[in-house]
């Protein structure tokens, strides 16, 4: 007779079957079993965060960055509802989770027994797929798949809930199935003829454009490699999202910036003026295309994507390829190398006159500002930063505001999953567990945190799990003491009523980073700030660092709202160049 | 146009919306339902009508029909959106105007009254595959199967008549033919 195992135990054979080696979690009374479990089985390792929504993102920062899928474990009631916005932002931007939660025992579930919620209800339009399991025969084979579907296709966050008695029941287990056919649900189904269509189109282009998004970095290095190499065989300049930011080079003369809201002045003319548009793995999410229909006027649009359902969602496509990057621009390059050899012939020529025209743009030198020796301007800090950080191999997170704009266009990413953000639901607090769950899958990696005092006041709790783990990362704190997104916004669109985007009363960062029992660093002055971040880069533990910058600056260059790619507001110098009256800062 | 205060942009021109039948194919388990109807209501899409039972106990396969309107755009997105919820199977849609496509609903009436205006109601119902299914002296119960707009016209008509309680069901779909899509 086959030895027959608890919910609990099984629990843990899937995850070593999976090879998972980090959950993130949190005990409670409805998952006390697994815990229990926990001392058996040393190839895993527990990170014990001070509140899930911390598990969740700490979670989303270990898929990003190692491209392994997150586990997080959490119990019933307030630890599921605590990682719901995890949960949410791991489906926004498309991050493998797999979450175990407790539940109260099955003959107790809709009794409103103490910490029971509705979890699989509550999560299911923020998961790919949820399950409750109502009965121990069906645990293996749920958690086997829920690795699978958080993994395939467009990855996403899976929830797995677990009533008490099944985690005590016993039944055999069940390997996970090779090769089980997932439903249909992981797309690639291109055909040659698409991909000659494409050729077709990049061969008569005189004003292309290569959009590129999350969707490489989530193909997996490979896709990184194949996308240089498609970019290098064009000759195309491309563009990023802010998701895809390190996919390719970002100190490469082919690469044009970030595009969207807050992207380059390049890149958003050349998304508007273009005469054919590549988009690689993005999504036409509303803060890069603006006003839709001014959006990119007159180009022929392709879309490679490995959801069909992002496909039309948005913007209509003249040539749709679904499936995954790594597989078709391989393919995309393979058959132009092929066509080459006959006539090599390339169009590079035919796009002269287009760098001609980007590099005028270019000239507007778009995210410049105007410098101080009085005070720091957050923009020189993330320079400073980048400058005495690029010869390592830096791994970089952000909560989410103005700082988050400013590390998107200052800091220049030369790899894919160096950069963790949340950009689709734009979570503060995003960033400094996301730090924790990097440096956990990256023990020997510098980690940063560029961080918004607002934002990282939401999980500051988190440092406490870094202190224990002994994670050295650094929290960068940009501090103008305000919401500075929200401030802007109430500046530019609210005739400057700042309501309740100050914050009065912030903590001494420096006292704070004692009381945690890690380094407190400060920087008040320009001059003392190169030193100090080498401070705070030498120092072997994590690092509140509390830069203080002027908290007036703005984050230009930006697309107000309701407005296509061509009409951008541009920084203070340029708003002087035009002659517009009053501080150029205080203009819409 | 009132100019946007906000940072989302204000909505643009609108297509013209059509109706829709969808057929979608799931495993018949708990919640699948609540996650077709959630993507619905949470993307914001609208349903007319929904009927759903098992149709393949062997193996575990329900059949839910929808109705709905939406701009071409939407309906694609609909489509698509389904198809990627891990119980569904496979999606199917037709507009309602499709020639090959039969849709069919079923409602019961309940009718009081005298016998010259329940002959009046019965013989309004005739083409509408009429059945009685109870009758006492003072009413009936009728079951009727016909198209939507039909079956809210006979309503009204009947009303003055004596209907006094109705049950409807939402609509289902079935090819012409010998084709199938399933």
């Amino acid at each position: 007779m086959p030895k027959l195992y608890t919910g609990a135990e099984i629990v843990f054979k899937c995850l070593e079957d999976q090879k998972v080696e980090h959950i993130f979690g949190y005990p409670g009374g409805a998952v006390l079993p697994i815990y229990d479990e926990l001392k058996n089985h040393t190839s895993i390792k527990h990170i014990l965060v001070r509140h899930e929504q911390g598990a969740g993102h700490a979670a989303e920062g270990y898929a990003r960055s190692s491209g392994k899928p997150g586990v997080v474990l959490v119990t019933s009631g307030p630890g599921a509802t605590n990682v719901v916005t995890a949960l949410t932002d791991a489906y926004m931007d498309s991050v493998p989770l797999v979450c175990i939660s407790g539940q109260v025992p099955t003959h107790l579930i809709g009794t409103d027994a103490f910490q029971e919620c509705d979890t699989t209800g509550i999560t299911r339009p923020c998961t790919k797929h949820n399950w409750l399991v109502k009965d121990i025969n069906d645990l293996s084979e749920i958690m086997h798949e829920a690795f699978k579907v958080a993994t395939t296709g467009r990855p996403g966050p899976v929830l797995v809930d677990i009533p008490k008695d099944i985690q005590f029941a016993k039944t055999k287990y069940k390997k996970p199935k090779k090769e089980k056919k997932l439903n249909g649900k992981s797309n690639n189904k291109f055909s040659q003829k698409q991909i000659d269509q494409l050729i077709d189109l990049l061969k008569n282009a005189k004003k292309p454009v290569i959009y590129s998004g999350g969707g490489v970095i989530n193909s997996g290095p490979k896709a990184s490699d194949v996308l240089r190499e498609f970019v290098e065989l064009t000759g195309f300049p491309i563009t990023s999202t802010l998701q895809g930011l390190g996919a390719y080079p970002g100190d490469d003369n082919q690469f044009l910036g970030m595009l969207g809201m807050h992207g380059t002045y390049e890149a958003n003319n050349a998304m508007h003026d273009c005469d054919l548009l590549i988009n690689i793995g993005a999504r036409f999410d509303d803060r890069i295309t603006g006003k839709i229909d001014e959006f990119s006027p007159n180009s022929k649009k392709v879309h490679i994507d490995i959801d069909p359902s992002s496909i039309n969602k948005i913007i209509k496509v003249d040539l749709a390829i679904v499936g995954d990057v790594t597989k078709v621009i391989g393919k995309v390059n393979k058959t132009i190398l092929k066509k080459k050899n006959g006539h090599s012939k390339s169009n590079k020529s035919n796009i002269a006159k287009w760098w001609e025209q980007i590099q005028k743009w270019r000239g507007k030198d778009s995210l410049n500002f105007v410098n101080s020796n009085d005070s720091i301007k957050p923009q020189h800090a993330v320079q400073r930063l980048y400058e005495l950080t690029k010869d390592k191999d830096t791994y970089v997170t952000t909560e989410v505001g103005q700082h988050q704009m400013w590390a998107a266009q200052h800091y220049k990413f030369n790899k894919p999953n160096r950069w963790m953000t949340s950009g689709g639901l734009g979570t503060m607090g995003y960033g400094l567990p996301a730090a924790v769950g990097v440096q956990i899958a990256h023990p020997e990696k510098l980690v940063v945190d560029i961080a918004g005092e607002a934002s990282v006041l939401m999980t500051m709790q988190e440092m406490s799990t870094a202190v224990q783990y002994n994670l050295p990362i650094k929290i960068f704190i940009l501090n103008n003491q305000y919401m500075g997104m929200v401030r802007q916004w109430q500046e530019l669109l609210h005739e400057k009523n700042y309501s309740e985007s100050y914050s009065a009363a912030l903590p001494d960062f420096l006292k704070m980073a004692e009381a945690y029992g890690c380094k407190g660093i400060k920087a008040e002055n320009p001059f003392e700030l190169d030193e100090k971040i080498k401070e705070m880069i030498d120092y072997k533990g994590p690092v509140i660092f509390d830069c203080h910058v002027d908290p007036n600056e703005n984050c230009f260059p930006m697309i107000p709202s309701g407005k296509p790619h061509n009409q951008m507001i541009l920084g203070p110098n340029d708003q002087d160049d035009n002659k517009i009256k009053g501080k150029g800062k205080a203009l819409v | 146009m009132p100019k946007s205060k906000s940072a989302y942009s204000v909505p643009t021109k609108k297509e013209k919306s059509d109706t829709y039948i969808f057929v979608v194919w799931v495993d018949n388990e708990a919640g699948v339902l609540a996650r077709v109807v959630g993507l619905f209501s949470g993307r914001g899409y609208n349903i007319e009508s929904l009927a759903v039972a098992e149709v393949d106990a062997v193996k575990n396969i329900s059949r839910i029909t929808i109705v709905t309107t939406g701009t071409p755009q939407v309906i694609d997105q609909i489509k698509l959106q389904l198809a990627k919820l891990v119980p569904v199977h496979k999606v199917a849609e037709f507009k309602r105007e499709d020639k090959n496509v039969i849709f069919k609903e079923m409602a019961l009436f309940k009718i009081i009254g005298k016998k010259k205006k329940m002959e009046k109601c019965l013989n309004a119902c005739k083409k509408f595959d009429l059945v009685i299914l109870d009758e006492t002296k003072t009413s009936k119960v009728i079951q009727i199967t016909a198209l939507r707009r039909e079956i809210d016209k006979i309503s009204k008509k009947l009303k003055p008549w004596g209907l006094i309680s109705a049950s409807r069901t939402g609509a289902v779909a079935m090819t012409r033919g010998a084709k199938i899509f399933n």
